[in-house]
């Protein structure tokens, strides 16, 4: 069922892709850089703060991605029998505590000139630092169990008790009184962000988005080699 | 201008600590990544600098292989 995510095959591409996501990234990230510090707007409330959020928000989206992306190929993996897609979710988990940690501590440097204060124990700022909590532990399994059925096990729970936190952030807003504010972009309906604020937005998305996809190959490449130097041992 | 685009009414300090935090966490991700890469990848070349030609021919015979030794991922 999984023969095109032969190793062999995608090493070809894979190995070979960086350097064009890389170049696609610097361009589409500078672009994004002009059109949020330069070109949009600012805000008739927040002044020149609402900044923060161009890259606040893609930073926390893609965390949120990425995670739910790791839960799906572990479960996958884990019921199709297929290792390989637990070194996809593996080589995933990086860029997704990164941009985790972007997203809390841009929040937290937002919150100071819009709430008063650089931290407060809100239902959506907890239950984002939880999921960081929840990639922490994700990539420590990888680092502790060196059997693999054991590490297979036991990251597939992380992220099965992990999952449940991510529609908690995501209503955190709507169901408690929260200092953070509700969602301004729904694909469901109206959207009441400024085209002018959203576009910046969007660009900036899409270049978080090609630098996940370009430290998802890099790490994925070295997994493979890793496993390849296994395979010399053996020889 | 440039006064205009670094003060931001007061809100420059904030602005740029998090655009310079995000870059900051871009460049050390990328790097870390990439030491690690360079690292299996000369791990994998000595090793097979080690094998005998009998194993090096095996080794050879995988297309996998041939490719971590040719690619030097430019990035």
């Amino acid at each position: 069922m999984f023969k095109f995510l032969e190793p062999n095959r995608i090493f070809l591409i894979t190995s070979k892709a960086p350097k064009y996501v890389m170049a696609l990234f610097i361009v589409v990230f500078f672009l994004g850089l002009v059109e949020s510090l330069i070109l949009s707007p600012e805000d008739y409330k927040q002044s020149h703060s609402v900044r923060i959020m161009y890259v606040h928000v893609p930073a926390a989206w893609i965390s949120l991605g990425i995670f739910s992306s790791i839960t799906l190929l572990s479960l996958s993996g884990f019921i199709f029998k297929n290792k390989h897609l637990f070194l996809i979710a593996k080589s995933l988990a990086p860029s997704g505590l990164v941009f985790n940690i972007i997203a809390l501590v841009t929040g937290s440097i937002w919150g100071k000139p819009t709430w008063g204060t650089w931290w407060a124990w809100d239902a959506r700022i907890t239950s984002m630092l939880i999921l960081a909590l929840f990639y922490l532990m994700y990539l420590i399994a990888w680092r502790i169990y060196a059997d693999k059925e054991n590490v297979f096990k036991i990251t597939t729970i992380i992220t099965i008790f992990g999952i449940i936190n991510v529609p908690i952030i995501k209503y955190s807003v709507d169901w408690w009184n929260t200092l953070h504010q509700p969602a301004s972009i729904n694909l469901l309906s109206k959207t009441s962000i400024h085209p002018s604020m959203l576009f910046p937005l969007l660009i900036m998305t899409a270049a978080f988005t090609l630098f996940s996809l370009l430290i998802f190959l890099m790490k994925y490449n070295t997994e493979l080699i890793k496993i390849k130097n296994k395979g010399l041992d053996r020889l | 201008m440039i006064n205009e685009l670094l003060h931001m009414n007061g809100y420059g300090i904030y602005v740029w600590s998090s655009f310079s935090f995000t870059f900051l966490s871009f460049l050390t991700l990328y790097v870390v990544i990439k030491i690690q890469y360079i690292k299996e990848r000369n791990k994998f070349v000595s090793k097979y600098g080690n094998l005998d030609s009998k194993k090096a021919e095996v080794a050879r015979s995988r297309i996998i292989n041939k490719e971590i030794l040719s690619s030097s991922q430019s990035i």
